[in-house]
């Protein structure tokens, strides 16, 4: 299991904040820095499939969070519900509710089914911050599982309930959580196009983006501080890398031609980008400030949708030098170009999963486009969605969710499914067209 | 170069791009649709600049007539026509804008300034990337007969718009075989 997270296990009781509260100022910042745009209509996540076993969980209100204008533990809990493996307990009936570890009776918890149970409280401090203490409990071992302190201005409550339920997530399904990392995507309303980014509840969204043109491929640097995307604004395409700290915009690839899919290599110093300079659709490498542009192939037809294994010593990439388009994994340094789908004609658009064992991609079936997972090892191929019109798949950070473009009544959504394909989620946003999800990464 | 051999060239080359095309399209073609594209196609561009009436005389290489007008707007010129259209999943140039292309690419090689853009679009259907990529070989595709035709490579700039920018918005046949298609804008237009 990866711990990404450090929480003070409080066997004194004595709780510090940790390094999560400057991270969450930066954070604070950041979202001011992006502010300038009009915040959107947000996008609403409604869950339509479940998975298998669910943990029951109570959440118990923190205490003085009534206070606030956010409710904290509602959005712990919707977290936590959302991602489908979690079951939650009601705590009405429990009194007094606790707010502190030690103030459990666990047997209030049991008796409710609830496996385990977070606590907490929420504190003004003299500076007109607010200390938010959470405690997460296994009511079936009598154990603490964490408890970690944080000192927030209150506008950053929604990004600390994220960081609690983060927290939850990894100490009872040993899987990072995903809760506090951004998404992006491209809205169409008329022919008006956005470049949005929200946090993974689809809240707070920020415009980053305005065209009359069309807006595609945005994909997160690795260190999430920038954004890569298409634009058609100059009547063809030109791959453009926005800041989000800066609010800076950067030609990256404009050449005679087409200039296109953006792929960060893990390193964030340099891209794979599919340019037609050349005479064709081509994928070269170029650093992060454009320069450098080096060919990495020489085919006879297209190859483009490059996308970097997480070591950053291969890619996947969509190839129709076999007569179809097809999946192809070249390694970096000179290596062999393999084949790695085989059933259908229209296999497209991979996108590694972040352990590396497997990718994601798009396949067509009789007309219909729908999302698949093919496992290195074993070449198995599990179609994942059943939607018809499946598109853009990004991998969330921790392997779990893929979300991606459908469609629902003619309207471009969003949908999210687990990679065992068991959850499903549905994100729509009011009066526009939601296409070209991209998943932002976890925040160091 | 005489008659003859201008026709066996023709010939040759004709050959070749279907040959070509046909070993680019094959493995993916479902059987082609018989869409009405040749009417449609028929002042379909959206360059076409109806209401230019007034010049006079243009023809098929417009330029050698002596008008005085501009060719590119006449509507009586095939000039005027721009735009090429493709089956489903292909880049294959049909026979029936061998002329429409021929043209364009005298116009170039009479028109040693005239700079053209080849638009490469496709349909709704897959991924925005590829498509983006397929539009761009549907471009490269019509540019390489253009070289071949007189046409010189700093003239023709090929781009693709993918899906992204569909001529008609509709979700059947009939619009996906309209936004499967290469439109030739010149420089200035």
């Amino acid at each position: 299991m990866r711990v990404r997270y450090n929480p003070i296990i409080t066997a004194s009781r004595m709780i510090r904040p940790l390094r999560f509260p400057t991270l969450v100022v930066l954070l604070g910042t950041l979202v001011v820095a992006l502010a300038s745009g009009v915040a959107r209509a947000q996008l609403t996540i409604e869950i339509i499939g479940g998975g298998g076993t669910t943990i029951p969980i109570a959440i118990v209100p923190f205490a003085g969070e009534a206070n606030y204008p956010y409710p904290l533990t509602e959005i712990v809990g919707a977290d936590l519900a959302r991602s489908g493996l979690f079951k939650l307990v009601d705590p009405a009936g429990v009194n007094p509710r606790p707010a502190r570890a030690e103030d459990v009776r666990f047997g209030d918890w049991t008796g409710r089914g609830a496996d385990a149970v977070a606590v907490g409280s929420v504190t003004p401090q003299s500076d007109g911050r607010v200390e938010v203490r959470f405690f997460l409990l296994d009511a079936v071992k009598q154990s603490q599982l964490a408890g970690v302190s944080y000192v927030v201005a209150p506008a950053q409550f929604r990004t600390t309930a994220h960081r609690i339920a983060d927290i939850i997530y990894e100490k009872l399904t040993g899987d990072v959580g995903v809760f506090s990392t951004r998404i992006a995507y491209i809205t169409k309303q008329g022919a008006h196009f956005e470049l949005l980014v929200a946090e993974a509840d689809g809240y707070n969204p920020q415009t980053i983006v305005n065209s009359n043109e069309p807006l595609l491929s945005p994909t997160w640097s690795p260190d999430g501080t920038r954004i890569a995307y298409v634009s058609l604004e100059n009547k063809k395409p030109v791959v453009y890398l926005q800041s989000l700290v800066t609010g800076r915009r950067q030609v990256l690839a404009n050449f005679r031609g087409s200039n296109s899919a953006p792929a960060w290599a893990p390193d964030g110093n340099h891209l794979a980008v599919t340019l037609s300079r050349d005479g064709s659709s081509q994928i070269y490498l170029i650093n992060a400030d454009g320069s450098g542009v080096q060919r990495l192939m020489t085919s006879p037809g297209i190859d483009t949708e490059a996308n970097f294994s997480p070591d950053g010593k291969a890619i996947l990439f969509t190839s129709d030098r076999g007569g179809s388009p097809q999946i192809y994994r070249l390694t970096l340094g000179g290596g062999p170009v393999e084949r790695m789908t085989f059933d259908g004609n229209y296999n497209v658009s991979p996108r590694h999963l972040p352990d590396g064992k497997g990718f994601v991609f798009v396949r067509r079936d009789g007309g219909r486009f729908n999302l698949a997972i093919e496992d290195f090892a074993t070449r198995q191929v599990q179609v994942l969605t059943q939607g018809g019109g499946d598109e853009s798949p990004s991998v969330a950070p921790n392997g779990k969710l893929i979300l991606y473009a459908s469609e629902n009544g003619g309207r471009g959504i969003l949908a999210a499914v687990s990679s065992d394909g068991r959850v499903k989620q549905r994100l729509t946003a009011a009066a526009s067209d939601v296409r070209e999800p991209a998943w932002g990464p976890l925040l160091k | 170069m005489n008659k003859l051999s201008q026709r066996s060239f023709t010939s040759a080359l004709w050959a070749g791009v279907a040959l070509a095309a046909l070993l680019a399209g094959c493995a993916t073609n479902p059987p082609p649709e018989k869409v009405a594209v040749e009417e449609r196609n028929v002042g379909a561009g959206s360059n076409t600049g109806a209401g230019t009436a007034g010049t006079t005389g243009a023809g098929v290489t417009g330029t050698t007539t002596g008008s005085q007008g501009n060719p590119l707007r006449d509507p009586r010129s095939i000039l005027s026509k721009r735009s090429v259209y493709f089956d489903f999943d292909s880049y294959a140039v049909k026979d029936d804008y061998k002329p429409l292309i021929e043209a364009h690419a005298k116009y170039l090689q009479t028109n040693r300034s005239a700079r053209m853009t080849l638009q490469g679009n496709c349909d709704e259907r897959g991924s925005r990337e590829y498509n983006i990529a397929l539009g761009q070989r549907r471009a490269d595709t019509v540019k390489r007969m253009m070289l071949l035709y007189g046409a010189t490579d700093p003239q023709i700039e090929t781009v693709s718009f993918g899906k992204e920018k569909p001529r008609n918005a509709g979700h059947d046949e009939g619009a996906w075989a309209e936004n499967r298609r290469d439109d030739v804008v010149y420089a200035g237009e």
